[in-house]
């Protein structure tokens, strides 16, 4: 070992090929994003499946901020506690950096100062590289010496975990194509970090990647692109929005996708709109407005955002206009921790607003899904009248994740659900904008516009009769609100169906989970099953919960609610709406901020099991 | 007021350029008190759309709460109608008017709607020029919760109560000035011959026009005392100019002499006659605008008419860039970028 203070290899653990986790501490701001994006996106490309992560402040340079990488030939991409090997790039953060990494693991530091020794754990090996040696001695302006920095300890992994050179080489082509000219420099960067690890260390690690494919066709990209490409395909013409960590890439991406597939050959103009609002009450405002006068438009928020929504959100419900908001969830109350994890906005989503009001939710685990959902979000909120509130969360939406590749069935139609044209109007009689004309309690609507003399209302929050004249008359009002319970109900036959992981119940204890958890749970049933424990479970996708849903929980004796929350929202909607007895349901929570871990849900099940 | 109106109607009734009668242009009763500033208005919102000849249905009324949000039910009665969230309004007319370019969007507003609760939405829809009328039903008080100060009424102005207000008031035709407002007016529910043809000149203007209509209430403040009542402004008011509105291809018929009067051409090519200006001011010049303004206010006077215009402004749509068709009128064809251009995406990705 070329340090000086660095103890040598102690321990040795057995090999661990494509089953590792690499985190990265980094200074916020310092250009590592990328170089740490082509080492998740190497390994991707040699068919390992690969699950990076963000953990960063709410700071845009100076604090410290992680990206971890985990490896799983197995195809886990849920969060796993223990680093194998850290980058340590962040003098601030090192201390805990070191003791992070688990016994026998690795820490890769900047050895171009010597390590001080509260930093030296016995049980550790120290790689020492000096990377800002290496960058003073080759590069004269100080912006390089930053970037290349990053690029250059990307060289000393690739040598370290075997990491195909050529891979690197072809992601550098596909980063800087236009750019031609700026690839060589990285190439070379790259060789600066592969040269001093074959000068300096025996390599491969022990811990190291080998080409498998077990990627197939997969795609790698992040929740919130999906969904803003999703709204692209979906038709949304107008999008409002106001800038909150984690959703403002939602509307960045759409703008990104929408210039590309949206902009008018010939004329140059957008057949789009786009508008930063004042404050996420204007945005979900001009979503109403948009819907109201027959476009389709969509907002995209995180928890403060909701609560702002809340009054439009109930006027949309009870007006009946149709709207799509995205909830890219992070941690609260309040401004709680904005750039972590969390799924705690299910109560408030599902219940936004004053008075009696419920909203219809779809949960999306993966890209594809937000993709999908974000989809059928406008064609349900047309089809029903009503908000549909697609929640996602930061860890879906701003990592990138592994995914089936999205697809779209070349038949499909939107549905614009139940409008009235011109000819309908002047061949009906009188029309009645809130008449349950076909028995499913969706009424139809009218655009401004479409008829001099007929189908003109005048759409209101208070209340009215079914002609949309306004009136205080008790059994008018009742029958209204009962129109809206049956649409409820009309509403739950249209929602995507739970997945179900087996054929037929196997077992007595059933595991519900959504989102994000779906990760860990997948891996958690794996674990517990090499324990002997087999459980049912089921992935909800939407509220209401169609019948399916509470025929799992009716064909269990316990079952386990897994989310990330602290007061078990989900497990909480499930007894409220399905009315069931709350002893049969047992919470399994994370609220850290982090996402769920196998680990955690093996641990808390396991613990239940014991005591019941 | 009255609760049976006539159904009989002449069968010879004036009809406008595309055969509507005024009758077309009305909506249902009004249930607000009789005497109501705000009733006068609407009358005026149907007289004005009855003469410019605008096809009811392709004018799309928004309001937000109050007893001004109320008064879209009492006009227009073939057009859609939005009464949307308190103070809230702009966002939804902004929403509106994005999807859809081509209709007229007429909105009501009240001075609590507006100066308190909707201060922010109605700031940045100035800012944004959207394309709208924004009448404010100005009545310096609270009247659906029974009289209480708005954010409008005078320093000193005594309610009904007896009580004074002790702050100062919201001047929403300073504040449209100062935020670049393009279009910015103030009247007198009491005067129809000004606000006429004011109403039809914020219709045919092409970005945000405001007017201030100061509207008594005749339950809650229009006592002495009261800087809002009927009597007071009578004795206040102050207008920049008479003025007369000429649509578009019509001959102008009077002359008056230079110097005294002025005409502006609007976007759409109707034209503005003004006449006997206000000294010094002149309605495309911002800073004599707001000099006329405070000049008036100094001196205790309550300045009516056309304050500013500017005439040739681009909408929002403009701004943004967007197709000239309608975006709520674009088909799949043209929004579903289609299963190739996914697969591409798709292979990006990997």
């Amino acid at each position: 070992m070329p340090d000086r203070d660095g103890p040598t290899i102690r321990l040795k653990m057995s090999e661990l090929i494509n089953d590792f986790v690499v985190r990265f501490a980094n200074v916020n701001g310092t250009g590592s994003a990328s170089a740490n994006g082509m080492f998740a996106k190497a390994i991707f490309r040699m068919g390992i499946p690969v699950t990076p992560k963000n953990i960063f402040p709410s700071n845009i340079q100076g604090l410290p901020t992680w990206y971890e990488v985990r490896i799983s030939e197995k195809g886990y991409l849920g969060r796993r506690e223990g680093i194998d090997l850290m980058v340590s790039v962040n003098p601030q953060s090192m201390l805990k950096d070191v003791q992070s990494v688990r016994p026998g693991g690795y820490f890769m530091y900047d050895s171009t100062k010597p390590l001080h020794k509260e930093y030296i754990r016995e049980d550790i090996t120290y790689l020492g590289i000096p990377l800002m040696g290496i960058c003073l001695e080759q590069y004269s302006d100080p912006r390089q010496r930053q970037l290349f920095k990053n690029i250059i300890y990307v060289g000393a992994l690739s040598a370290l975990l075997d990491i195909e050179f050529g891979v690197l080489e072809q992601l550098l082509a596909e980063q800087f194509r236009g750019k031609e000219k700026l690839i060589p420099a990285n190439v070379q960067a790259l060789q600066l970090g592969v040269k001093y690890v074959k000068d300096n260390f025996s390599y491969p690690l022990d811990i190291r990647v080998e080409r498998r494919d077990k990627v197939g066709n997969k795609i790698m990209i992040d929740g919130n692109g999906a969904c803003g490409l999703g709204a692209v395909f979906a038709g949304a013409t107008v999008a409002a929005w106001y800038p909150i960590t984690p959703s403002t890439s939602v509307v960045e991406k759409f703008e990104k996708y929408a210039k590309k597939f949206r902009t008018d050959k010939v004329t140059g103009r957008k057949n789009y709109a786009i508008v930063q609002a004042e404050d996420e009450l204007a945005a979900i405002g001009m979503v109403i407005g948009a819907n109201w006068n027959g476009a389709r438009s969509f907002t995209a928020t995180s928890g403060p955002g909701v609560s702002l929504m809340n009054e439009f959100l109930g006027l949309g419900y009870f007006a009946e206009v149709p709207a799509v908001l995205i909830d890219v969830q992070r941690t609260g109350p309040s401004t709680g921790m904005p750039t972590r994890t969390q799924q705690s906005d299910i109560t408030i989503a599902a219940y936004a607003s004053h008075g009696d009001t419920k909203h219809i939710l779809l949960l999306p685990s993966n890209p594809k899904e937000c993709f999908e959902l974000t989809t059928d979000a406008f064609d349900l909120a047309e089809r029903l009248q009503t908000p549909i509130i697609v929640l996602t969360d930061l860890d879906l939406g701003m990592n990138d994740h592994m995914s089936e590749p999205f697809e779209w069935d070349k038949e499909r139609q939107y549905d614009r659900g139940k409008v009235l044209s011109a000819e309908e109007l002047e061949n009906m009689g009188r029309f009645g904008r809130y008449l349950d004309v076909d028995g499913d309690a969706i009424p139809y609507r009218t655009y401004p516009g479409t008829h001099p003399t007929k189908g003109s209302y005048f759409t209101r929050g208070t209340s009215r009769d079914e002609y949309a004249v306004y009136t205080e008359d008790s059994a008018v009002y009742i029958r209204n609100m009962e129109r809206l319970v049956k649409k409820w109900e009309t509403a739950k036959t249209l929602m995507p169906k739970p997945y179900f992981y087996q054929k037929k119940n196997m077992s007595p204890i059933g595991v519900i989970f959504f989102g994000t958890s779906t990760y860990s749970s997948e891996e958690a049933i794996d674990l517990l099953r090499e324990q002997d424990v087999a459980m049912d479970a089921m992935r909800i996708k939407a509220f209401p919960f169609n019948e399916e849903v509470e025929q799992f929980i009716d064909d269990h004796e316990i079952v386990y609610v897994i989310e990330q929350n602290r007061d078990a929202q989900m497990r909480s909607l499930l007894i409220n709406e399905l009315e069931i007895n709350p002893k049969k349901l047992i919470r399994i929570l994370n609220y850290d901020g982090m996402p769920i871990t196998a680990d955690k849900i093996v641990k808390e099940i396991t613990k239940t099991l014991v005591t019941t | 007021m009255t609760y049976i109106r006539p159904t009989f109607r002449h069968p010879n009734l004036p009809k406008n350029k595309i055969n509507y009668t005024r009758k077309d242009y009305e909506g249902a009763l009004s249930t607000l008190c009789a005497g109501c500033g705000h009733d006068s208005i609407s009358g005026a919102i149907i007289q004005a759309c009855f003469e410019l000849a605008i096809e009811p249905h392709r004018l799309a009324k928004m309001s937000g709460i109050g007893c001004s949000s109320k008064t879209p039910a009492y006009f227009l009665g073939n057009s859609h109608g939005f009464n949307s969230v308190h103070g809230r309004m702009p966002s939804v007319a902004t929403g509106a008017y994005l999807a859809n370019r081509d209709l007229v969007y007429f909105g009501v507003s009240g001075d609590g709607d507006t100066a308190s609760i909707g201060m922010g939405q109605f700031v940045h829809a100035i800012r944004r020029n959207l394309n709208m009328v924004y009448i404010v039903m100005n009545n310096g008080c609270y009247g659906l919760t029974k009289g209480q100060d708005s954010a409008t009424a005078d320093a000193g102005s005594v309610s009904k109560a007896g009580s004074t207000n002790m702050f100062n008031a919201i001047d929403l035709v300073g504040l449209g000035l100062e935020l670049g407002a393009t279009f910015v007016a103030r009247s007198f529910s009491g005067d129809k011959t000004q606000l006429i043809p004011l109403i039809k000149a914020a219709m045919s203007h092409p970005g945000f026009a405001l007017i201030d209509v100061i509207s008594p209430c005749v339950t809650f403040n229009n006592n002495t005392g009261s800087t809002k009542s009927y009597d007071y402004v009578r004795e206040h008011i102050e207008a920049t100019s008479t003025i007369d509105f000429v649509p578009t291809m019509e001959e102008i018929t009077t002359s008056y002499e230079e110097g005294d009067s002025k005409e502006v051409t609007l976007h759409d090519g109707s034209i503005l006659n003004l006449q006997k200006l206000n000294q010094g001011w002149n309605p495309e010049d911002k800073l004599s605008a707001m000099i006329a303004l405070q000049n008036a206010k100094s001196k205790g006077e309550i300045l009516t008419g056309l304050i500013y215009i500017e005439p040739n402004t681009q909408s929002l749509h403009e701004v943004l860039g967007t197709c000239q068709t309608p975006l709520n009128a674009l088909k799949e064809d043209i929004l579903c970028p289609g299963i190739d251009a996914l697969e591409a995406l798709n292979q990006s990705l990997r």
